[in-house]
């Protein structure tokens, strides 16, 4: 079982392996299984099903390919917006492989692989990249905003860390009924500077709710890194003022991110309270389409980081088992390509949302002022035809 | 029927949807153990137990975030903030959260809540326990805004509010907390949200107002029919949705308004109340339509009685727009 920070807490550093040795940019005091030739400790190695290693590899796999196929379309200007999660596959399916489906999930806007682990369709996500009317959110969001109630996963806001505290309430009110049922919640290194990651970890702590915090330290907020966003040294530690247990792993070693997330799971679900777990990674791509980290980001950190790219990690992992080979990866990828393909065909076709879409939903009924501007609307239509649209490609 | 301060008519309310709907769960700074501040929760954590009257950190953003996730995740809840003033640090919870949860989930999630707040001045509160700030949220796609002036709009209205599925705001004036007492029923009923009510008919001058300037503009009009004009004072009862209706017809009917709110002059909710009139009454206007306001300043403290609307200045426009 991974030790929280209740038994250790030791300074992060960056570190030197000795003279003439390439410099680690990997915390010392991170929990992990993998070691950097992506052997597993055999003392720490988790007992997980062949069927769910095999499972969190796929998805980690559809994750990198579906932000691949998000990024191309950006690109392309066939969307207006894409935020990838590159480096991040690990972290994402780690902890979403630990969940039940009745569980609760308060994502940030750079979690699709919690969404494909899940069980969300694909057509559908792209539907809400283009906005279109097979958008579960009718074209109301920006891309990758994505919401589904049926899955449980929440409904993806812009401004940071407000889903911390919500995750808090949505886990009391499953606590007062006693169903057993967890909320977690993901944010970045950034979000932990925000009022709702405080208000977030002091509501959970005193009322010892089963939520479990997910922090993404992927070492930037856009272009702020994390020294110039906390003077903390290791993010885990911020628990310690909420009182309860937190955790730093490392966040490209998905054996490492399954164990922390199992022990959290495990004690929110029997009743010990929340959680604070820090996964350390990089964040391997741009903040989102709209940004350039060429202008920013430390280029030899960033090398470091793509040496231990999470998917290679666990493919090594998973070969050694037995389990895998270069045959089924190249099946696996030509699979998911063609799956992808098929979606963006059917996704792309789909007609914008009427313009009606504009009044539905703002009240379970609509009052008289939006029946009325509703009316005025179809009537102006009616007058002159059609809307231009000018807006200017999304500058952030 | 019971006769209730308008305190005691909230309470009644409060009381009322917990015993019918279990899902009904109160929170906020001191709303427990302490029945609140003013004690409008007095005696409810004993009568339902901690879990569902719950004293929380002192964080108005986590009050209402918290009610967020209990909400989406199907309970009705009721959070308290302690004074209005105190409500801007929740203020990205209600606006970008609370407001448009519905929309941005295409109806998948909703958010149904009754944010209980006391407003307004007249109580020696100084800048940051007087404030009136309905415009901010009327401004807000997704929420309702409640105000109540009397306690039996204040029960009937507070439950169709925690029945709504929708947000709503829900302002109480805290000025008429114990001050103002009425005939309430015991048992459970409505008053409709979105329509106003004629307090006080009259054929010279439309009074629109709400909340606690509403008695103030009942004594207006007392004021005024001995100086020769009969006012009818509307109580808009919900800023949103507004009965239009009512508001247009008295407008038709007399040709002359003032409007009459306790919050600044610029981008107040009367400004929106006379945009309306103007859009849709100008023809049926006598006079130019008028506003009695508190000022564009801070609330203040020992001038407080100077910048609240007061009968007296109301019933110096009605002269006005009477007069014209």
């Amino acid at each position: 079982m991974p030790s929280t920070n209740k038994e250790k807490s030791k300074t992060a550093k960056k570190t030197s392996n000795g003279s003439g040795k390439k410099t680690s940019y990997l915390r010392e005091d991170l929990y992990r299984i993998l070691n950097d030739k992506n052997v597993a400790d055999p003392k720490k190695e988790p007992k997980i099903d062949k069927e769910i290693l095999l499972a969190m590899y796929r998805n980690m796999v559809r994750t990198r390919l579906y932000d691949e196929r998000g990024m191309m379309l950006q690109r392309q200007g066939r969307i207006g917006f894409y935020v990838p999660s590159f480096g991040q596959e690990a972290i994402q399916t780690g902890t979403a492989a630990c969940l039940k489906k009745e569980d609760w999930i308060f994502p940030s806007y750079r979690e699709p692989g919690v969404f494909l682990y899940r069980g969300a369709s694909i057509v559908s996500m792209f539907c809400n990249l283009w906005g279109n009317s097979g958008d579960v959110c009718k074209g109301r969001q920006m891309p990758v905003h994505y919401s589904f109630a049926d899955l449980k996963l929440f409904s993806v806001s812009s401004p940071i860390a407000t889903q911390v505290i919500q995750a808090v309430g949505a886990s009391l009110a499953s606590k007062i009924r006693k169903t057993k049922e967890l909320a977690v919640t993901y944010c970045g290194d950034g979000g932990t500077s925000e009022t709702d990651f405080h208000t977030g970890l002091t509501f959970a702590g005193a009322m010892k709710t089963p939520t479990v915090f997910i922090v993404t330290n992927n070492q930037y907020a856009i272009s702020v890194p994390l020294h110039k966003q906390t003077g903390a040294k290791r993010l885990a530690d911020k628990a310690i003022g909420y009182g309860m247990p937190g955790i730093a792993v490392d966040g490209n070693d998905v054996l490492a991110v399954y164990s922390a997330m199992k022990d959290a799971e495990k004690r929110a679900r029997e009743g010990g309270g929340p959680t604070l777990i820090e996964a350390v990674t990089l964040r391997m791509g741009p903040h989102s389409s709209s940004d350039d980290p060429t202008r920013y980001r430390d280029e030899k950190m960033y090398d470091f980081w793509k040496g231990r790219d999470p998917i290679v990690r666990f493919s090594d992992y998973l070969k050694s088992k037995k389990l895998w080979d270069d045959k089924k990866e190249k099946a696996l990828h030509s699979e998911i390509k063609e799956e992808l393909a098929e979606a963006v065909e059917k996704a792309e076709k789909m007609a914008i949302p009427d313009v009606t879409d504009l009044f539905s939903d703002v009240y379970a009924e609509k009052t008289q002022q939006l029946l009325r501007q509703e009316a005025e609307l179809l009537k102006e239509q009616e007058l002159r035809g059609k809307f231009e649209n000018t807006s200017e490609a999304f500058p952030l | 029927m019971a006769t209730l301060t308008l305190l005691g008519a909230i309470r009644d309310g409060l009381l009322n949807e917990m015993t019918r709907d279990e899902r009904v769960v109160l929170m906020g700074e001191d709303i427990g153990f302490n029945g609140g501040v003013f004690r409008t929760t007095e005696g409810l954590q004993k009568e339902f137990g901690e879990d569902r009257v719950m004293d929380t950190p002192l964080n108005e953003s986590g009050i209402i975030g918290l009610a967020v996730g209990m909400a989406v995740n199907g309970m009705r809840p009721v959070p308290e903030i302690q004074f209005m003033d105190f409500i801007f640090p929740a203020f990205d919870e209600i606006v970008s959260e609370v407001a448009k949860i519905r929309y941005r989930s295409g109806g998948g999630f909703t958010c149904p809540m009754v944010i209980r707040t006391p407003y307004g001045g007249g109580i020696k509160g100084g800048h940051y326990h007087s404030q009136s700030g309905e415009a901010y949220f009327a401004h807000t796609p997704g929420l309702k805004v409640v105000i109540p002036s009397n306690p039996y709009d204040a029960k009937g209205l507070l439950i169709s509010s925690i029945r709504d599925e929708d947000p709503v705001i829900f302002f109480e004036p805290k000025r008429l907390y114990r001050s103002m007492k009425g005939e309430v029923p015991e048992d459970d009923y409505t008053v409709e949200l979105g329509k106003a009510q004629i307090v006080k008919p009259g054929k010279d001058v439309t009074i629109i107002a709400w909340g606690a300037m509403v008695p103030i503009c009942q004594k207006a009009a007392e004021l005024c029919l001995p100086r020769g004009a009969d006012c009818e004072v509307i109580d808009v009862r919900t800023l949103v949705p507004l009965d239009e209706e009512t508001i247009l017809e008295s407008v038709k009917k007399t040709g002359r308004v003032v409007i009459v709110q306790e919050a600044p002059k610029t981008c107040g909710f009367a400004s929106e109340v006379a945009a309306l009139i103007a859009e849709e009454a100008i023809l049926y206007l006598e006079a130019p339509v008028v506003r009695v306001t508190g000022f564009d300043t801070p609330f203040p403290y020992t001038l407080e009685h100077v910048y609240m609307p007061d009968p007296e200045r109301v019933a110096l426009a009605v002269g006005k727009v009477k007069n014209f």
